[in-house]
């Protein structure tokens, strides 16, 4: 399916600046508006762009259904993780004072890595649904729209 | 101002039938009550309705739509037969305005939801989390359970999709 030239010259643009501002958002997310989930939503959403203007294929030799299936199962598992570490620190599931040596230095590292796996596992489970509508659509011609 | 471009995008949704204009009005909705929570300081809530309303679900409608029809069906029910669902919103909208006449004003700093844990959150959240934006504090340590309850949800639901388009049968067996 060979698009317009100016949407895919404009979505080669796009990509890099898009997973650009997701981590922006991400790791911002302390500091303003964001985290973790709508850090996800825009790193998936390069990755739709992407499926839309080109094809799903061409995007699966990067990221593999495997390695989504596996990032959005790891998401989950670690901020899960990070509650049972807490826990085998000595503190409460999910009590993140005594990850680091000061309390708020453990809340610091705690918020860290419960954003990056709510990130990993919103991307991942984003991408894959796309994926799992994108696959089951015939060849689509402009006129369809 | 923006409530009434709400209610007018709302209103294009019931009438139109043709379902591409819906999604992009849907999205335009979104879009809207975004723009209306960042006018009320809800600056997160504005972030994820903005990336989730107007950008992924617009995304995913077109998909679902382009696996179905693109036209709606024009209804042939008489004028009749439509008075019960007419009654029926009309009855859950005037419900809504009773309810929200018994809500306190639009940041009062005496209503319920300000005086329970929210003072609590609001002073401690300096000295215990040590981070500035107040909403990552409660939503990633102070409610982190919650959240955590929230991602397995959206993992679900990837799970479920992914098994119910069946993509990831059909690769396999290809293999």
């Amino acid at each position: 399916m060979q698009h317009r030239l100016v949407l895919r010259i404009l979505a080669k643009l796009l990509f890099a600046p898009i997973l650009l501002f997701a981590f922006y958002v991400q790791f911002h997310g302390d500091f303003g508006p964001g985290g973790g989930f709508q850090a996800g939503l825009i790193f998936a959403s390069a990755f739709v762009l992407h499926g839309l203007i080109f094809d799903v294929s061409s995007a699966r030799r990067f990221v593999s259904d495997r390695l989504l299936q596996v990032g959005a199962a790891g998401g989950v598992l670690l901020y899960a993780g990070t509650g049972f570490a807490s826990i085998l620190f000595g503190g409460n599931f999910l009590d993140y004072d005594l990850l680091s040596e000061t309390p708020t230095s453990g809340q610091h590292l705690g918020i860290l890595l419960v954003e990056a796996g709510v990130g990993i596992a919103v991307a991942c489970v984003m991408v894959m649904v796309f994926r799992a509508f994108a696959d089951r659509l015939p060849h689509l011609r402009e006129r369809d729209w | 101002m923006l409530f009434a471009f709400l209610i007018a995008t709302a209103l294009g949704i019931a009438y139109l039938r043709h379902l591409f204009a819906v999604v992009m009005l849907a999205g335009m909705f979104s879009l809207l009550s975004a723009l209306l929570l960042l006018s009320m300081d809800a600056a997160d809530v504005a972030f994820t309705e903005a990336a989730v309303g107007a950008g992924i679900a617009t995304i995913l409608m077109l998909s679902a739509m382009a696996l179905t029809e693109r036209q709606e069906k024009p209804s042939n029910r008489s004028m009749l037969e439509r008075l019960p669902a007419l009654a029926v919103a009309g009855a859950f909208g005037a419900l809504l305005i009773y309810a929200m006449l018994d809500a306190p004003p639009f940041g009062d700093p005496f209503a319920p939801a300000q005086t329970h844990v929210a003072p609590y959150y609001i002073e401690q959240t300096a000295r215990e989390i040590d981070v500035p934006n107040l909403v990552t504090a409660i939503l990633a340590s102070y409610r982190g359970f919650d959240t955590l309850g929230e991602v397995v949800v959206i993992f679900t639901a990837g799970i479920g999709v992914a098994l119910l388009l069946g993509g990831f049968v059909a690769r396999d067996r290809s293999k």
